[in-house]
């Protein structure tokens, strides 16, 4: 999708970033673990988030994906390895903390309250407010206006935000809890499995704000256990498995089937190959996604297979 | 989820709220089914009872309605919260104990007396908030259990100082006269006396609605009542917004304490059991749902409203009072299947 491709390693050495030419990373990870008193959660996990690019990062069910996003949310701690933000050493001790520096995490299930209007669940938390004293009160019809504005530039036409969130579609409430983060200042956003919950049509809805909220200029780390989602979005992908980092890749240096066959081990990969093609036609997502293959295949080079 | 149902759904959505007019929007409001309730038992009971429709029977009513109300409205708001209150009955009489007993045992000034019950009635709020966030358990329960102890502690405290199982008679004492006037006399308009009740419930539910509506501690209200876990993911301080609820129960069941201790000058340490519902009654008629995150103020009142006409209406029917649960409890049964439309229609997710 950009023209402009990373050097892999050139981005893991350097001290500037060959694309945006900033100095330093949005967010990077080094060497990082953590563990649970004798349990090791993960060890030695290095990534990067940069600004306009959507880092992925995929696994199964207990790969270690949410013990990563609660250590870059604020949630945990970790015990090995530096995380940087623009360069900063830094540990979060609270969610709080983690906000405070720019990062949003928009939860799979914790995103609103069904029963409030829109525009009321848009604001909960960070309510704008007019008048002194006693007489201090909303600006309903700013955030009202504001609501609207924020979600028709991402993409959401919406009739009325007066509607209790609950009625519109999963996807759409995902879609409302990422303009919110964006609209709050969020410089790095962590969606949680957002598309986990939602069939084939309300994901690639999604997948175009994830796309949406990235030209905005926000770093995106899209946590997902499918590589049909994460690779037509995705610039940078890193793969969990059982707590350790299995692969660390650059979009040119891979395709969709070798993701898939990393992600699920080589046995199953005829098989997945097999479902993949009956997938195949039946949405944007997968077109895209086959047009990704097709432009990848050819710059394709082996030197993306990392020894895990 | 199919292919089709998703493709389908966005133009019905078009056409319905294309079609959405202000009768629609009306319908839409909490506290609707309780309006419509209102207004037939007032048009019944104006066709069955002559004297009913009289201004000063109408005074009545409205007294009766404020002495529910007052308490309606901070339970309609602690049920929007989400938490339930059911020592609201003999909280008020607390209340009222403390400050006749204090003002009397120690022969001071009742106005000390009044404000040290505002003091004990925001602490039974606290307390039962504070419990409540502490332990997790449900209000249900932490709230039967300050119930009992304060039916308990009201009956034990009267006999131990008073010596009886009513509160001394305060009325020769100082300041007397002066919280009467204001929390239990009435004012004259046109030929009516009208209960000073009736206008702070007025102003309760003006104040109420105002908050819940237009301030950010009612988008709280309505977040900690809707989904305490995502409110408390974005930022909002459900532990103190929940304490908060409580403890304006506590404020209005002082104001109705008051008015009880002032309307004569002595109170029944026994009193107030069974009254915690009747305030939740008021709540749920009003559209307030039992599981939180929905109702209005406005809403608790019309409940009290129809209470005060169902219970005065009966006696100026010149029926038998003995029929007045039963109404009670119809009208409780159809509120709740309305709300129950509601709140599925809220749901509704398209997803």
């Amino acid at each position: 999708m950009d023209a402009k491709q990373i050097d892999q390693q050139e981005l893991l050495r350097d001290e500037k970033d060959p694309l945006t030419h900033t100095p330093v990373h949005l967010l990077s990870l080094e060497s990082v673990g953590k563990h649970y008193g004798n349990i090791v959660a993960l060890t030695d996990v290095t990534m990067a988030v940069d600004n306009g690019r959507v880092t992925c990062v995929l696994g199964d069910n207990g790969a270690g994906k949410s013990t990563l996003i609660k250590i870059i949310a604020g949630l945990h701690q970790h015990d090995e390895g530096v995380l940087h933000i623009m360069g900063e050493e830094r540990r979060f001790d609270s969610p709080r903390d983690a906000l405070d520096a720019g990062i949003a995490t928009v939860y799979q299930d914790l995103a609103v309250v069904p029963l409030m209007p829109i525009w009321r669940n848009f604001f909960l938390g960070s309510e704008l407010t007019t008048g002194f004293g006693p007489f201090k009160r909303m600006d309903v019809q700013a955030m009202k206006d504001i609501t609207k504005k924020e979600l028709a530039d991402m993409g959401i036409d919406l009739r009325d935000v007066e509607q209790p969130i609950g009625q519109l579609s999963g996807g759409e409430r995902q879609c409302v809890a990422i303009a919110r983060a964006v609209y709050f200042g969020a410089k790095v956003l962590i969606l949680d499995e957002p598309t986990a919950a939602l069939g084939v049509k309300q994901s690639g809805v999604v997948l175009r704000y994830i796309l949406q909220a990235r030209d905005r200029g926000l770093g995106v780390i899209f946590i997902t256990h499918n590589p049909h989602h994460a690779f037509p979005v995705g610039d940078r992908f890193l793969l969990l498995k059982r707590g350790k980092s299995i692969g660390y890749y650059d979009k040119k240096d891979i395709t969709i089937d070798e993701l898939t066959a990393q992600m699920a081990g080589g046995a199953e990969l005829a098989e997945l190959a097999h479902e993949l093609e009956q997938l195949g036609g039946h949405t944007d997502v997968v077109k895209e996604v086959q047009a990704e293959v097709a432009g990848v295949a050819d710059s394709k080079a082996d030197t993306g297979r990392a020894s895990a | 989820m199919t292919m089709t149902q998703t493709i389908t759904k966005p133009a019905v959505t078009d056409e319905r709220v294309g079609k959405r007019n202000p009768l629609q929007k009306l319908l839409g409001r909490p506290e609707v089914g309780a309006l419509v309730g209102a207004i037939v038992l007032f048009v019944f009971f104006a066709s069955v009872s002559q004297t009913f429709t009289q201004p000063n029977a109408f005074a009545t009513v409205l007294y009766g309605s404020s002495t529910i109300g007052i308490m309606a409205v901070g339970v309609s708001l602690l049920m929007i919260g989400g938490e339930f209150d059911l020592s609201t009955g003999v909280a008020v009489i607390s209340s009222a104990l403390t400050a006749s007993m204090f003002s009397w045992y120690f022969s001071m000034n009742v106005w000390v007396g009044v404000v040290l019950a505002l003091v004990v009635s925001l602490g039974i709020g606290y307390i039962n908030g504070w419990i409540l966030m502490k332990t997790k358990l449900p209000s249900f329960i932490v709230t039967l259990a300050t119930f009992l102890m304060l039916t308990g502690l009201n009956l034990g405290l009267t006999r131990m100082i008073g010596g009886g199982v009513s509160s001394p008679s305060i009325s020769s004492m100082d300041g007397y006269q002066a919280a009467r006037a204001i929390f239990a006399s009435s004012v004259n308009i046109a030929g009516v006396d009208v209960n000073n009740t009736v206008f702070i419930w007025i102003a309760l539910v003006a104040v109420a609605s105002w908050v819940l509506l237009r301030t950010k501690v009612g988008n709280w209200i309505f977040a900690v009542g809707g989904d305490a876990n995502a409110a408390r993911a974005v930022g909002v301080p459900v532990k103190a917004t929940k304490i908060g609820l409580f403890m304006a129960v506590g404020f209005c069941g002082w104001i109705l304490g008051m008015h009880n201790l002032f309307a004569f000058d002595a109170v029944q340490s026994g009193e107030g059991v069974g009254n915690e519902f009747l305030y939740i009654i008021a709540a749920v008629i009003g559209g307030c749902l039992l599981t939180g995150g929905y109702g209005s103020a406005v809403g608790g009142a019309i409940g009290a409203f129809i209470f005060g006409m169902a219970n005065k209406g009966i006696v100026y029917a010149q029926w038998n009072p003995d029929w007045f649960k039963f109404f009670l409890g119809l009208m409780l049964l159809l509120a709740t299947i309305v709300n129950l439309i509601v709140k599925r229609r809220a749901d509704s997710s398209k997803g």
